[in-house]
C-alpha cells in the first residue's frame, strides 16, 4: 500500500539572488521590490538632487545653469528616472497606507489593488516624461 | 553571554523600535505625500514662470516652514528605510555597521545642504 515512491516535499527557502529572474513574483511582490528600489535609488541621488534645488534657487543665473543642464539628454534621462522613483513611491506609499487601514488585504483585492497603483504610477510618469522633453 | 536573562521573566532581546518606526515611516510618509501635492499644486499655479515665480514661492514663510518640515520628515524617513534595506540583506555587524554610518553621514550632509539653500531663498 505504501510503496508508492515518496516525492520529496517542496522545501521553501529564502531566495537567493541567482534564483531572481526565475522567480514568478505577484504583482503585489513587484509593487513592493521597485518601493525598495526607487527608495535606494532616491536615496543614491539625494546629491544630484539637493544640487538642482541649489540651482533653482540660489540666482538668476544658476538658474539659467539648471536650464542649461537640464536641456543636456542624459539630464533629462536622469531626471526621467528620478520621477519614476519618486511617482512609484509615492502610490506605492499610497497602496501601503491603504493596507494599514485594511483595506483590499484579501487574496482577490490586493494584486487588484497594486495593479490600480501600478497603472497610476506608470501613467503619472509617462506624463513626468512627457513634460521632461517638452512634449507636454 | 547572549543567552543571559535580562528582564525577570524571560530573554528580553532586539531594540523594540519596531512599532516607533513603523509609526514613525507612516507620520512622516503623510508629510511628504502632502508636501508634494501641495508643492506641485503651488509650482503650477505659480504668478509667473521661470526664476522668480519659483524662487518666490519658497521666500514665503509658510513654505519655508512646510518644506523644512518636509525636509526633515524626508531624512527621517529616508533613514528607517535604508536602515531596514541594510538590515534585510547585509549580515556581517561590520559591514553593516559601515553601511549605516556611511547612511548617517550621507543623509546629515545633504540635509545641511539643502536647509542652507532653503533658508537662503
Amino acid at each position: 500500500m505504501s510503496e508508492l515512491p515518496r516525492k520529496p516535499r517542496p522545501q521553501f527557502r529564502n531566495i537567493h539572488v541567482s534564483q531572481i529572474l526565475g522567480y514568478r513574483l505577484p504583482i503585489t511582490g513587484v509593487m513592493s521590490i521597485l518601493h525598495r528600489i526607487s527608495g535606494a535609488a532616491m536615496f543614491l541621488s539625494l546629491p544630484i538632487i539637493v544640487w538642482l534645488f541649489d540651482l533653482s534657487l540660489t540666482s538668476e543665473l544658476s538658474y539659467a545653469t539648471l536650464m542649461d543642464v537640464t536641456d543636456l539628454v542624459f539630464v533629462k534621462l536622469i531626471l526621467c528616472g528620478l520621477a519614476w522613483a519618486f511617482i512609484h513611491h509615492f502610490f506605492g506609499g499610497v497602496r501601503h497606507l491603504i493596507s494599514d487601514m485594511h483595506i483590499g488585504i484579501t487574496k482577490e483585492s490586493s494584486p487588484r489593488i497594486a495593479t490600480v497603483f501600478m497603472g497610476l504610477s506608470l501613467v503619472v510618469s509617462l506624463l513626468a516624461w512627457l513634460s521632461i522633453f517638452g512634449v507636454l | 553571554m547572549a543567552d543571559a536573562p535580562i528582564g525577570q521573566k524571560r530573554l528580553v532581546v532586539g531594540a523594540h523600535y519596531g512599532l516607533r518606526d513603523w509609526l514613525s515611516q507612516r507620520i512622516t510618509a503623510i508629510v511628504l505625500g502632502c508636501y508634494s501635492v501641495v508643492l506641485v499644486v503651488a509650482a503650477l499655479l505659480a504668478p509667473e514662470p521661470g526664476y522668480y515665480g519659483w524662487s518666490g514661492l519658497f521666500a514665503q514663510t509658510w513654505m519655508k516652514v512646510f518644506t523644512l518640515l518636509a525636509f526633515l520628515a524626508f531624512f527621517y524617513h529616508a533613514w528607517v528605510g535604508v536602515r531596514d534595506i541594510w538590515m534585510d540583506y547585509v549580515k556581517p555587524l561590520s559591514v553593516r555597521l559601515a553601511l549605516q554610518t556611511f547612511t548617517i553621514v550621507w543623509l546629515l550632509g545633504c540635509a545641511i545642504w539643502a536647509i542652507e539653500v532653503l533658508w537662503r531663498v
